[in-house]
C-alpha cells in the first residue's frame, strides 16, 4: 500500500529543491541516482540539486522540497541528525535496505556489538555506536519508502517524477513472482527445488536473481502480507533447506524488516509452529 | 471430418509449410529445465524425447520412454502470453497549450501459427475470447492477436498427476475448435500423426502435405493412446466435482477451510499468472520528470495482491483468506454467472506452479468435508 504522500509544493517560479543524504550505509543507493546518468541530466532541468555530496561539494541550505535518505541510524549523532534533515524537508523519501529496514549493519541487533567492537578494532576505545541499527522510520516520519539493495534506478526516477507531479508512485508491493512470472522465467523452486525468497519479497528488482537461475534472496525485503511461516515449513519440509541456511535467508539485508525479524528469531529459538 | 496420415519425418515439412504461409510459428521448447512455449523453425526446436513428472509445487523435466514429439503435459507457459500479452502501452499523451493529445498504442499483430495445442488450451484461449471479445467490452487488442492464430492442436496422450480435464469436460481428446488437429502414434514399428483439418485454412495446408488415407488400424491406434490418457487420469489422484462445485462454494463464504489454506498460502500470485484463463489486469498511468508527457500500460495483476482491490480507504481483500476465496470462488462459481461456463479447464498448472503445494480440487473437497461434517 502506498504510504501517506506529502506532495512537493515548491514555488511555481522556482524549481523545488533536492536533497540526497547519506546515513550508515555502502552508498550504493546514491550510486544507482548517478547511474542515471541521461536522465541526471533531465533531473537537473526540473530540480535544482542542491545537496548531494556524492555527486557535488556545492551545498545550499535548507528546507528542501525533497530529501532523499540512505542509511540507517546507528550512532547517537546520526539519530540527532536525522530529525534536522526531516525538520529542513517538505518531503522525506528514505531509500534502500539500509533507510527502510536497518540493512547488513543491523545484524548487530540479533548479537552483542560490543563483542563486534572488540573483534574488529584495534582500539575499541574510540567507537561510538549504538547497540541497534535502526530504519530511518523508527525516528522520523517518512512520506515514502524505496526498497531494495541497491534500489531499482527506475524506481528512484519513478518516486521522484511522482513526487514532482502529486501522483501516486507506481511502486507496487507485491511479490518478486509477479515479476518472475510477467518475463516468463520458468520458477526456479518448482522446477529447480532451489530455494527462493520470491514469495514473501517485495516486487522491484524485475526478478533478477530468477531470471539468471538462482534464488531471490530477498534484497528488497517483506512483500505486502508475506507469509514466511509457510515459505519456511516448504524450504524444510519439502526442499530440504537445513535451517541455518533459512536464517541466513531472512538474515540479509533485510535482517531487521519487522517480519524478516521474526520469523528468524522464532526459527533461531525452534519456535516455529510448523 | 477426413483423417490422414502424416509420417514423423514430415513434421518438418508440417512446419515448413505453414511457415512458408507467413505464420511465425511458436510451439514447445526446453528451456531452463521445463517445456515452454516459445519460437521454432523446425523440428529440431522441438522437445522431442523429453517428457515430465509433476505433483503440487513440483515439476521436473525427464527423458521420456518414446521418442515422442509431444510426450509431455502442459508445462508453466500458457499460450496467453501471446494473446493477452504481459504488459504492454496502451497509450501515451502529451501535455499540448490547451491540454492533452492522446496517442492510442496499436501494433501491428503478427500472424502467430501455436503448434501442440492441448485441448483444455483450447478450451481456455475459448474462454478468454468470451472475455475479452464476446463479451460487453471488447479488448482489442487482444482481438487483433486472436484473429490472426492460426492453431495447430495435439490430441493429448500424456497428461500429468496434476492433470483433471476429464473432470472438466475439456480434453484429453480436442473438442474444441482449431485449424488443424494431430494425434502422435508412436510404437515400436512405426512413428506417425493421425491429422485432420478443421477449418478452411487448415484444409489449404494440408494439401500441401505428404499425406496418405488412414487406415482403420491407424484410427484404432490413435484412438487408444487418447484412452490411455483418459485412463490415466481417472486412475490419477485428482478430479472434481464439476456440478456440484458452484452451490458448494456458494453456501461455503464463511467455512473455516478457508483459514485453513491462508495459513499455507503465500499470497504470490503464482497461480494466477499460471493459470490459462485468468485475465485480469491492471493499468498504470506514469509521468515522466518534465510533467509533459504521460503514458499508460496494461499489466497482468492478480486478486492475491493488495492493490487489486484497493479503493479509498484501503484494500477491500487486506487478507489471504478474503484472496484465495475470490480466486476459487471466481473460477468455479461466480464464472459460470459471469460468462456461462467455470473459469477452470482443468490444466493443473495453478497445482504444479504454487511453490507450496495448494491444491485446487483438493481444496474443494476440504470445504466439502468441512460442510459434512458441521
Ligand atoms: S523463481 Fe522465485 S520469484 Fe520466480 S516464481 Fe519461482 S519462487 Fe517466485
Ligand atoms: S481468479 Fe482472480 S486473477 Fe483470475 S480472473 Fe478471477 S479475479 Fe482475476
Ligand atoms: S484454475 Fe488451475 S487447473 Fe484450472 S485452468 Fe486455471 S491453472 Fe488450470
Ligand atoms: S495458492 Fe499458491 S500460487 Fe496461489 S497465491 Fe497462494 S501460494 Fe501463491
Amino acid at each position: 500500500m502506498v504510504q501517506h504522500s506529502r506532495t512537493v509544493t515548491g514555488s511555481p517560479a522556482q524549481k523545488p529543491k533536492l536533497a540526497v543524504w547519506k546515513f550508515a550505509s555502502c552508498d550504493g543507493c546514491q550510486l544507482s541516482l548517478l547511474d542515471c546518468e541521461d536522465e541526471l541530466l533531465q533531473l537537473a532541468d526540473h530540480v535544482e540539486i542542491a545537496y548531494f555530496m556524492e555527486a557535488s561539494s556545492r551545498q545550499q541550505a535548507g528546507p528542501y522540497d525533497l530529501s532523499l535518505v540512505e542509511g540507517s541510524i546507528t550512532t547517537a549523532e546520526d539519530a540527532r541528525r536525522i530529525r534536522e534533515v526531516r525538520a529542513q524537508s517538505r518531503a522525506l523519501v528514505t531509500i534502500g535496505a539500509c533507510a527502510t529496514a536497518g540493512g547488513i549493519q543491523a545484524l548487530r541487533n540479533f548479537a552483542d556489538v560490543d563483542e563486534f567492537i572488540a573483534v574488529v578494532y584495534a582500539h575499541p576505545e574510540y567507537i561510538a555506536t549504538l547497540k541497534t541499527s535502526t530504519p530511518i522510520s523508527a525516528h522520523v516520519p517518512v512520506d515514502f519508502e524505496l526498497h531494495g539493495c541497491p534500489i531499482n534506478k527506475k524506481q528512484l526516477l519513478e518516486v521522484i517524477s511522482a513526487f514532482l507531479h502529486r501522483r501516486r508512485p507506481q511502486v507496487p508491493p507485491h511479490s518478486v513472482c509477479i515479476e518472475c512470472k510477467l518475463r516468463g522465467n520458468v520458477c526456479v523452486w518448482v522446477a529447480h527445488g532451489t530455494p527462493c525468497m520470491g514469495p514473501v519479497t517485495h516486487a522491484g528488482c524485475g526478478a533478477l536473481c530468477p531470471t539468471y537461475n538462482r534464488g531471490c534472496y530477498g534484497c528488497f525485503g517483506p512483500k505486502e502480507n508475506p507469509n514466511t511461516e509457510s515459505l519456511c515449513h516448504w524450504w524444510r519440509s519439502e526442499l530440504g533447506t537445513d535451517k541455518a541456511t533459512l536464517i541466513e535467508n531472512l538474515r540479509n539485508f533485510n535482517a531487521s524488516a519487522p517480519v524478516f525479524d521474526a520469523a528468524s528469531r522464532r526459527l533461531e529459538q525452534g519456535s516455529d509452529k510448523k | 471430418m477426413c483423417e490422414f496420415v502424416l509420417q514423423a519425418e514430415h513434421l518438418e515439412k508440417l512446419i515448413q509449410v505453414i511457415r512458408g504461409e507467413g505464420y511465425q510459428m511458436l510451439g514447445p521448447v526446453l528451456r531452463d529445465g521445463a517445456i515452454v512455449y516459445d519460437q521454432i523453425t523446425t523440428t529440431q526446436d522441438l522437445p522431442r524425447g523429453w517428457s515430465d513428472s509433476q505433483e503440487k509445487g513440483f515439476y521436473r523435466v525427464e527423458p521420456g520412454n518414446t521418442g515422442a514429439y509431444f510426450g509431455y503435459a502442459v508445462g508453466p507457459t500458457s499460450w496467453k502470453k501471446f494473446l493477452q500479452l504481459p504488459q504492454r502501452q496502451v497509450w501515451r499523451a502529451q501535455k499540448t497549450d490547451d491540454g492533452l493529445d492522446f496517442v492510442q498504442i496499436v501494433e501491428e499483430a503478427p500472424a502467430l501459427a501455436f503448434l501442440g495445442i492441448r485441448s483444455c488450451e483450447l478450451h481456455a484461449i475459448g474462454i478468454q475470447d468470451r472475455v475479452f471479445v464476446d463479451d460487453q467490452f471488447c479488448n482489442e487488442d487482444y482481438a487483433h492477436r486472436r484473429d490472426r492464430v492460426l492453431m495447430i492442436a495435439v490430441n493429448c496422450t500424456s497428461p500429468a498427476a496434476t492433470c483433471f480435464c476429464t473432470s472438466m469436460n475439456t480434453g484429453p481428446e480436442v473438442t474444441a475448435n482449431t485449424d488443424l488437429a494431430l494425434t502422435e502414434v508412436i510404437n515400436d514399428e512405426e512413428h506417425y500423426f493421425l491429422i485432420a483439418s478443421e477449418s478452411y485454412r487448415g484444409g489449404q495446408i494440408l494439401q500441401q502435405l505428404p499425406l496418405t488415407p488412414a487406415a482403420e488400424r491407424h484410427l484404432k491406434a490413435a484412438e487408444s493412446a487418447v484412452q490411455s490418457a483418459v485412463y490415466k487420469m481417472e486412475q490419477g489422484p485428482r478430479s472434481l466435482d464439476r456440478a456440484g462445485v458452484k452451490d458448494l462454494l456458494y453456501r461455503n463464504y464463511e467455512s473455516p477451510a478457508w483459514d485453513l489454506v491462508a495459513e499455507r498460502c503465500l499470497s504470490c500470485a503464482n497461480c494466477t499468472m499460471a493459470c490459462p484463463t485468468c485475465f485480469c489486469s491492471d493499468v498504470q498511468d506514469t509521468t515522466d520528470l518534465s510533467g509533459e508527457h504521460a503514458e499508460r500500460w496494461e499489466r497482468w495483476d492478480s486478486c492475491f495482491t493488495g492493490d487489486f482491490s484497493y479503493i479509498t480507504g484501503g484494500s477491500v481483500r487486506p487478507d489471504t483468506r478474503s484472496r484465495y476465496r475470490q480466486w476459487m470462488t471466481h473460477k468455479l462459481a461466480t464464472w459460470h454467472d459471469q460468462f456461462g461456463s467455470s473459469g477452470c479447464v482443468g490444466c493443473g498448472r495453478c497445482i504444479t506452479w504454487c511453490p507450496v503445494g495448494i491444491d485446487i480440487t483438493e481444496e474443494v473437497q476440504r470445504i466439502q468435508a468441512m460442510e459434512t461434517a458441521l
